[in-house]
């Protein structure tokens, strides 16, 4: 007698958001990233499609960042020119995207201007062919101004724009409904206010297809079994028709990851940790590689190394299972 | 949970005499209503008293789907008005209803299974409704069977284990709810189940306050769906808050709008 192998069927899927935008689209990327359209569990492939494979952004920033060794000498020729460094990153390094974090916008950080960030985003669209993502300084108030102006300068382009948060979303939703770009809806490790925030963005008339979720992660070590968890609940909610939950998911592993004890601290200091580069790499990739199976769509990450071991996981993951 | 909105039913005069008159407007003004309301569903009664009950059935899954995208919930005892009714629905819809009596499955389940439609079976036979918890689940029994003989996917199948007026048949309604817990243990995946909500308090004075309060005791035994009042806001409220609460649904400070929308 045949045995009937049960499978999960799932009522609905994640949908597809494509970041970039062709000539022919009215930009001036050489090719768009689509992700999402998950109608299974991560690599789930006998129970349903995965449609398009996950993506590694490198990150990219505007000032030189206070980066550990380990992951700065990979860049030291190229560090204090971001188009360059963007460029390096792709053509070398295999980014899929480039992630730009206008860092130095911050007050802190030497305080930009809109227009010096402008041209620095020019430049990098200029060097390289990949679609971009672009989030501010984490300094409210200059980023409301600043994302403005660089949705403005970019509009046509299709690319995605971060960081809204449940107390302050508006402008940044406003601005990718207007000059046509995507948005990275932020929430604090909850899935409650993630819900609420998708609900926020949508009641702005931005389409759900231009939404991507950042639940916020922890790190391995740092409590990644929370981001874990949130992600997991969310993917089944969606699965199962939670079109608010449903969207694709981003992660800042490399920030993440970076800052731990366990990546950073030299060999000298911990004899029998071993080598830290290693090391650090093994932790940015364990933690890519861990938050790939609980369904994150695009990971952003900083170590060429780690990249280069995670795409390869992700070929072998998205080689079918089915049966 | 599913509200499958009660209201285009030829029981109510104003429909009644839109089905005579073959006036469009307020069926067509109820199936908005309700869909703006939180139904997901709505059943299309043409009432007892129309005569050609084949031609009025064509005629208001016709005008309701003019102006809403719901499935429909052809409810009838005439399997023909239903079949042709079936015949229309641009959406798989649900057949309302079959009791578990043997002439009426072998008409019923075929049917459903043709047409792709859902199918509430009803908890009795031709000797009407059973007493106790444990003779309605014996006609669930039966009906679960009968989906699986005639190839009905279990999910499509909805058992109603009839609610009678709690002013003169108090002691069914605790009947009613193990009757209820007991469905989802008949099979795997389980069946649905439904209720006619508004049967509870039929005859009683404050209605909507049993509604609504036998409903979230239901939903907490296991009820999927129920044919009610649409546009009673505290109902769907309380539907949407029972949702939360079995943890069905992921909680947000804006879930009862979610609800509503869909």
């Amino acid at each position: 007698m045949a045995v009937e192998i049960l499978r999960e069927k799932s009522r609905a899927s994640v949908p597809e958001v494509t970041i970039g935008a062709t000539k022919e689209e009215g930009g001036t990327r050489t090719h768009t990233i689509t992700v999402g359209g998950d109608s299974a569990l991560p690599f789930h492939h006998f129970e349903g499609e995965i449609k398009n494979r996950p993506v590694v952004a490198l990150e990219v920033q505007d000032i030189v960042p206070q980066w550990h060794e380990n992951l700065t000498k990979y860049y030291s020729d190229v560090i204090d020119n971001p188009g360059q460094w963007a460029k390096k990153c792709v053509e070398e390094y295999g980014a899929d995207l480039i992630y730009l974090k206008l860092n130095g916008a911050h007050p802190d950080n030497g305080n930009k201007s809109v227009e010096e960030c402008v041209a620095v985003v020019k430049d990098v669209l200029a060097s390289v062919g990949v679609p971009l993502i672009i989030v501010g300084c984490d300094d409210e108030q200059k980023d409301n101004e600043l994302l403005v102006a660089v949705a403005e300068a970019t509009a046509g382009e299709n690319l995605l724009f971060g960081n809204a948060e449940q107390t302050n979303y508006k402008s940044l939703t406003a601005a990718c409904m207007v000059h046509k770009h995507n948005i990275i809806a932020r929430s604090p490790l909850d899935i409650n206010i993630c819900k609420q925030l998708n609900i926020l963005i949508s009641e702005m008339n931005l389409p759900l297809s231009r939404i991507i979720i950042d639940p916020t992660i922890g790190g391995l070590g740092y409590g990644i079994e929370y981001a874990y968890s949130i992600l997991e609940r969310a993917r089944l909610g969606a699965l199962q028709g939670d079109k608010m939950l449903s969207m694709p998911v981003i992660a800042t592993v490399g920030y993440e990851s970076w800052r731990t004890k366990e990546a950073t601290l030299s060999e000298e200091e911990n004899p029998s940790w071993g080598d830290a580069e290693e090391r650090g790499i093994l932790w940015e990739t364990t933690c890519a590689t861990a938050l790939l199976q609980a369904g994150v769509n695009i990971l952003l990450m900083r170590h060429p190394k780690s990249v280069a071991l995670v795409k390869k996981h992700i070929d072998d993951l998205m080689v079918s299972n089915n049966y | 949970m599913i509200i499958i909105g009660e209201r285009i039913n030829g029981m109510f005069k104003d429909i009644k005499q839109a089905i005579q008159e073959r006036d469009p407007k307020p069926v067509q003004e109820w199936a908005k209503r309700q869909e703006e309301g939180g139904a997901r569903v709505l059943d299309i009664n043409v009432g007892p008293a129309v005569s050609d009950k084949v031609s009025a059935m064509k005629w208001l899954v016709e005008v309701t789907q003019e102006v809403s995208d719901l499935p429909l919930c052809l409810d009838s005892t005439d399997f023909v008005a239903i079949e042709e009714g079936l015949k229309l629905c641009k959406k798989p819809a649900i057949i309302n209803s079959t009791s578990a009596e043997r002439s009426k499955v072998e008409i019923a389940f075929p049917m459903a299974v043709k047409y792709g439609a859902g199918l509430i079976g009803l908890t009795m036979d031709s000797k009407g409704i059973p007493k106790d918890s444990d003779s309605r689940l014996a006609f669930a029994m039966e009906l679960v069977a009968a989906a699986d003989e005639f190839g009905l996917p279990m999910e499509d199948l909805y058992i109603d284990p009839l609610i009678l007026p709690c002013n003169v048949a108090q002691d069914h309604a605790p009947e009613v709810l193990k009757t209820l817990q007991q469905i989802k243990m008949l099979a795997n995946p389980a069946p649905k189940t439904v209720l006619g909500l508004s049967n509870v308090s039929n005859g009683c004075q404050n209605r909507p306050l049993i509604n609504r309060v036998y409903m979230a005791m239901a939903m907490a035994c296991g009820l999927d769906a129920a044919i009610a009042d649409a546009n009673d806001e505290d109902l769907i409220e309380v539907a949407a808050t029972a949702e939360i609460l079995l943890n069905q649904k992921i909680y947000c400070d804006s879930y009862v709008k979610l609800f509503i929308e869909g």
